[in-house]
């Protein structure tokens, strides 16, 4: 069965170490402001929510990529990023409506999360439980679906 | 069923895959009018500051792709449509009958009347027979004058700059990027070119281009003629719609469809930079962006197949990287009558956010040097997403636009 | 490397800033932070400077680990000489502003002189300029720290910032970053705002790299597991805080009770992390809300709390029904069993305006607690109060006074000179519960004994995070000694010192002791950083750095007679409890630590000591 990461920001702490090993898994360095998964703190409030792509099966990252440089991986259903394709014009950035695409400057090319190839570094970095990678059933995908097909250009029909 | 798409760029290419993927049994036969493969023209700026090869600008990279997918392509152009006789005339002379057609045949560069656009040294920066011609006078050092200073303009502007030449930048508008951009933030966008070394000169029209010696004069309504020996035109596209004239097929900007990307004419849709189509934000737009190219291929090709499927209009979005200074626009960023606006700006830091409401929803945005997150904002305007009580955080601080969406739509 | 190898200098006179080299000489000699920093100090301050003259300096260090995912790594220090004692300060703070000045591209912003006007420092990866303050200034740390990331736009922008207490001269003001993490002893904030430095506001996105990555993964790997197994890191300190310890200190009879007259408080149990998890009765929510992480952390032992929207102290004060910083341990101590309050929302809400106008809570609980005294025995009166009711348990006085030493208003003003200054004002210095002018933490030295010996020598004055012996007197950590004799405790005061010197100085917290020896460490930062750091050398390195420390003391002015106890704590017999009839025996302690740690029985470090050291 998919996995998928399955996030519940009332276990979450706040401590980062998802953006730590996300960073170095993906960047050889410790920058939270590389990773690919971002905690969001709200202060006043005594909440932290971890955010991340979701793999959503409408895919506007990869249909919106001119060049075919986002790409469904088929063991994790991931959608990655090819850096050696991206060309950086950021139109993915904007298609997503999760906002999970984020341009990285330093590279010139875009990056989001691609779930390590099936063995995410959040979910093993996080001292909480906060994230977890596990069968698809479980992760309330379907509550982000529901979300996600309100903002479907149409309705998708099963093809 | 017999599908023939006529086009072969972004909106062409996803509707056939979606059409093999909805109806594995049908023909589906795809025609474009230019040599290479079907590439994208978004990466053309790319190609010309050296990043990719042509290879680089494909749309698709595995090299039986189509045949894979057994969609037969056709190079040559459609010189004519029949709704009634369900065929359409190519101008190699052939006749290609269908059951279902999809006009998807983009748009073209809009040349101004100016005198002596034809000159050789004068280029559109469309096709990339256009980029090879730029790419050979645009040399380091190179004097070039860009004639518009629009979406597409801007982004050539930074391939250009990255060849090394010295560039002019000449604006009919008062201000960079018109329609995408208001005043405070094309203001910010110029100083950033200004900075960078580019002329700028907005409110100004190209009189005339003569040839001088080896090179070009550009002449202008304001101020000195300006010497060049490349001329890049970008003042704006037109939907490809001419060769529809008599078909039955109802064209207004771009080939009219409804919400199924269906025409006039049963049986023809239309997608991308030749559809008008609905606007998420009221009305038929002509959105010639890529998501709106990718939506539309999508849905026109899940109805042309029988899967009714039903289009809730394209969302105005850009995204713009103009010489490292990357600014967004979403939707009715102009706002609409009795609505509140957001703002925040950095002048010195190029940083620059407008939100625009209607009520306690998110009708548009402009950002300028902001890249993470952005496309919350668009999930914010199609979602439709009562703000409520953040709707007053983020006229206090339009920068919490990410807080917002995750407060309000996502947890 | 763990090290970015580059300061930041900022010249206030001059308004400017530049890069330098990191010393790497030294960093070698010093590790980071809190050892490094002092070396610099060091070097280029006169010891005897006032502290609020502009050529006293003030550092702000990250350790080599600082901004890794080795857990807890995300501590900064402030280094300067303190306002509140005139002796080396050197304090420290969690939350994100350490992380994010690592990825700005420095170890350290030393910061000389004094700006004509406010200004503040923003820094965003390696760009740095002084921008004016005066849209800031007479703000909380909180309005400032919004403020900033509103005019720059940016919401992950890191703050840390001086409330009107440092503005005004509170003199154990400090600095507050994200909004309630502080560097909080010695009234460094003091000295920034002597600077006219409003506020320190950092984006950093450059990265941090360590020497081995892959040995480095491995050593922070095996660092997480022993703190997630430690019964202490792994369920006490996340479920309930440092708080879990107030009940347990008041059982053994060390918890100071009104300003030390008592060594229990009959309303521990109110103001607990037990009562802080217990649904009240108007909406029957926990004045907890969850605990919290600083960056990196994966102990998470801070608290989130929220006030009774019904209690007196918010009632039409919505900014102040927000959830915000907790009551950890020292401060719930501070400002409640010091003061003898009970009233665990008044504790909160000191708390929330400690961290808003950005002072010590516990200096100003136990200065508090001390102004009760003088006013309970009519050393003081309404007329000095200026109308409070300043009786040991009152609420209202604790919570007004909060308010007002915030802003540096009416009596508040004399609370803010700290309790030695205050004592002395009133000719009762004796009541001042303090030493080298630094109030008393939440532990009563004649119940912990070995704790008195810390308190003394401690050399930012009287402190618990410098030799946390308490661990090993209480908790048996790492193994059981007993609270109530001398025995011993030279040598253990010696070793936590020249350990949690170390720690200090590597960018890490020195909760992660409660599971971590150097032995869990030392692989850490070897992996992490140039050179060759063994357990011995690091226990060179802090010893070094505790003697460096000194020697900028001794120069200063003090001697050993500062190594001394209020008259109190080694007189008055403690009443109740396990230590009923005890005093704290420094006597008998004092002269076996000189000799171990190689002074002259004046507690001046010995040639031999010097040489052997390398200082």
């Amino acid at each position: 069965m998919q996995k998928s990461l399955l996030i519940d920001p009332g276990k979450c702490t706040g401590c980062l170490q998802c953006e730590l090993a996300c960073s170095y898994d993906n960047e050889g360095v410790f920058n939270p402001a590389k990773s690919r998964i971002k905690v969001f703190n709200f202060h006043d409030q005594g909440r932290f929510v971890p955010y991340t792509c979701t793999q959503c099966d409408e895919a506007w990252c990869l249909h919106a990529c001119p060049v075919e440089a986002i790409t469904v991986d088929r063991a994790s259903g991931a959608k990655v990023v090819a850096d050696d394709i991206c060309v950086g014009c950021k139109v993915c950035t904007i298609a997503c409506p999760f906002g999970t695409v984020n341009y990285n400057q330093s590279t010139g090319k875009v990056m989001k999360c691609d779930l390590c190839g099936g063995d995410p570094e959040c979910a093993k970095a996080c001292p909480t439980g906060a994230i977890t990678y596990v069968d698809a059933d479980w992760t309330g995908l379907e509550r982000m679906r529901t979300w996600a097909a309100k903002t479907d250009a149409g309705q998708r029909a099963t093809a | 069923m017999k599908y023939v798409i006529a086009g072969a760029g972004p909106a062409g290419v996803i509707a056939a895959e979606t059409l093999r993927k909805a109806d594995p049994e049908g023909s589906v036969l795809m025609i474009g009018d230019e040599p290479e493969p079907p590439y994208a023209r978004m990466a053309i700026p790319y190609l010309l500051a050296g990043d990719i090869g042509e290879k680089g600008t494909y749309l698709r990279k595995s090299k039986n792709h189509y045949k894979d997918l057994r969609i037969d392509y056709l190079q040559d152009r459609v010189k004519k449509v029949s709704a009634k006789q369900r065929e359409i005339v190519l101008d190699g002379g052939g006749r290609r009958a269908f059951d279902a057609l999809l006009i998807a045949t983009g748009a073209t560069p809009i040349k101004p009347r100016v005198p002596g656009l034809d000159l050789p040294g004068v280029h559109h920066c469309w096709t990339l027979a256009d980029a090879r011609a730029i790419a050979k006078r645009a040399k380091k050092g190179a004097d070039v004058v860009l004639m518009g200073a629009g979406f597409i303009g801007c982004i050539i502007l930074e391939s250009l700059l990255s060849r090394g030449v010295t560039l002019t930048v000449v604006e009919m508008a008062e201000r960079m990027v018109p329609r995408m951009m208001n005043d405070k933030a094309a203001a910010m966008l110029k100083r950033w070119c200004a900075a960078k070394g580019v002329a700028v000169k907005t409110g100004t029209k190209v009189t005339k281009i003569e040839k001088s010696g080896r090179g070009l004069t550009v002449h202008l309504d304001r101020g000195k003629p300006v010497a060049a020996s490349l001329v890049v035109v970008a003042a704006g596209v037109k939907s490809n719609v001419g060769f529809l004239d008599g078909s039955g097929v109802k064209v207004k900007q771009g080939v009219v469809v409804d919400d199924r990307l269906q025409s006039s004419a049963p049986g023809i849709f239309a997608a991308g930079d030749v559809a008008e189509g609905p606007d998420f934000s009221g009305g038929w737009s002509v959105h010639a962006i890529q998501p709106t190219a990718a939506d539309h291929g999508r849905i026109a090709a899940l109805n042309m197949a029988g899967h009714p499927a039903r289009y809730k209009g394209s969302l105005a979005m850009n995204v713009l990287d103009t010489a490292g200074l990357i600014s967004a626009s979403f939707g009715r960023w102009d706002g609409v009558k009795g609505g509140d606006f957001a703002e925040a700006a950095d002048k010195a830091a190029y940083r620059y956010i407008r939100l625009a409401f209607d009520g306690d929803r998110l009708i548009g945005a402009l950002a300028l040097g902001l890249t993470d997150h952005v496309g919350v904002i668009r999930g914010l305007i199609q979602t439709g997403v009562a703000l409520g009580d953040w709707k007053q955080k983020l006229m206090s601080d339009p920068h919490r636009v990410m807080d917002a969406y995750l407060a309000r739509a996502y947890a | 490397m763990a090290w970015t190898g580059k300061i930041l200098r900022v010249d206030l006179n001059r308004g400017t800033c530049k890069d330098e080299p990191l010393n790497m000489k030294w960093a070698m000699k010093y590790l980071g932070q809190r050892g490094l920093a002092t070396k610099y100090l060091v070097e280029e301050v006169d010891p005897k400077v006032d502290p609020l003259s502009p050529n006293n300096k003030m550092i702000m260090a990250t350790g080599p680990l600082t901004g890794t995912c080795a857990s807890t790594a995300g501590r900064y220090s402030v280094i300067t000489k303190g306002a509140l004692t005139g002796a080396i300060a050197c304090s420290n703070s969690g939350g994100f502003f350490g992380n994010e000045m690592k990825n700005a591209g420095y170890d350290m912003i030393i910061f000389e002189g004094r700006a004509k006007k406010p200004v503040y420092l923003f820094l965003e990866d390696g760009n740095a300029k002084l921008l004016d303050a005066k849209a800031f200034w007479g703000s909380s740390v909180w309005d400032t720290e919004d403020g900033i990331k509103k005019k720059h736009g940016d919401p992950l922008i890191r703050v840390a910032s001086i409330g009107i207490a440092g503005e005004k001269g509170v003199k154990f003001a400090c600095i507050v970053n994200d909004m309630h993490r502080a560097a909080g002893r010695s009234g460094v904030g003091t000295v920034m705002g002597s600077k006219n430095l409003k506020a320190v506001a950092i984006r950093g996105t450059l990265g941090v790299k360590v020497k081995s990555p892959k040995k480095f993964m491995k050593a922070v790997a095996a660092g997480k597991k022993v703190l997630a197994d430690n019964a202490v890191t792994g369920q006490g300190l996340p479920a309930m805080g440092t708080q879990v310890l107030m009940n347990v200190i008041n059982e053994i009879g060390a918890l100071p009770t009104r300003n030390h007259l008592d060594v229990k408080f009959k309303g521990a149990k109110n103001i607990s992390a037990e009562a802080m998890a217990e649904p009240r009765k108007s909406d029957g929510k926990a004045n907890l809300i969850r605990n919290a992480a600083c960056f990196g952390c994966t102990i998470g032992c801070g608290r989130v709390s929220a006030i009774d929207r019904t209690h007196y102290t918010v009632v039409n004060r919505p900014q102040y029904q927000k959830a915000s910083g907790g009551l950890e341990y020292e401060a719930a101590w501070a400002l409640g069993a010091a003061t003898g309050v009970d009233d665990l929302d008044a504790l909160t809400f000191a708390n929330f305006i400690c961290n808003e106008q950005g002072m010590d809570p516990i200096s100003f609980g136990a200065t508090v607690g001390a102004a009760m005294e003088l006013y309970e025995t009519g050393v003081i009166t309404k007329k000095q109060t200026g109308g409070i009711e300043l009786k040991f348990g009152s609420a209202r006085a604790l919570t007004d006074l909060a308010e007002l030493t915030g802003k540096g208003e009416g009596f508040g003003a004399e609370i803010g000179l700290g309790s030695k200054r205050l004592c002395e004002k009133y000719k009762r210095p004796e009541l001042a519960m303090q030493v080298k002018g630094q109030e008393f933490p939440a532990y009563d030295s004649r119940g912990i004994q070995g704790m008195g010996l810390g308190y003394a020598t401690a050399n930012r004055g009287a402190c618990h995070l410098r030799s946390y012996t308490v661990a090993s007197e209480v908790l048996g950590i790492p193994e059981k000694t007993d609270p109530l004799t001398t025995d011993g405790k030279a040598g253990l005061v010696k070793a936590f010192q020249d350990a949690t010197a170390v720690v200090d100085s590597a960018g890490i917290c020195v909760f992660t002791t409660f599971a971590w020896t150097l032995n869990d460490i030392a692989p850490q930062i070897d992996a992490a950083c140039e050179g060759n750091w063994t357990v011995e050398k690091l226990l060179e390195v802090g010893e070094r750095i505790w003697n460096l420390e000194r020697q900028f003391n001794l120069a200063a002015g003090f001697t050993g007679k500062d190594d001394n106890l209020p008259k109190r704590l080694l007189k008055e017999a403690a009443k109740v409890g396990p230590a009923k009839g005890l005093v704290n025996g420094l006597d008998k302690m004092l002269p076996e630590y000189y000799q171990l740690r190689g002074w002259t029985k004046d507690g001046v470090p010995s040639n031999k000591t010097i040489s052997r050291l390398a200082l």
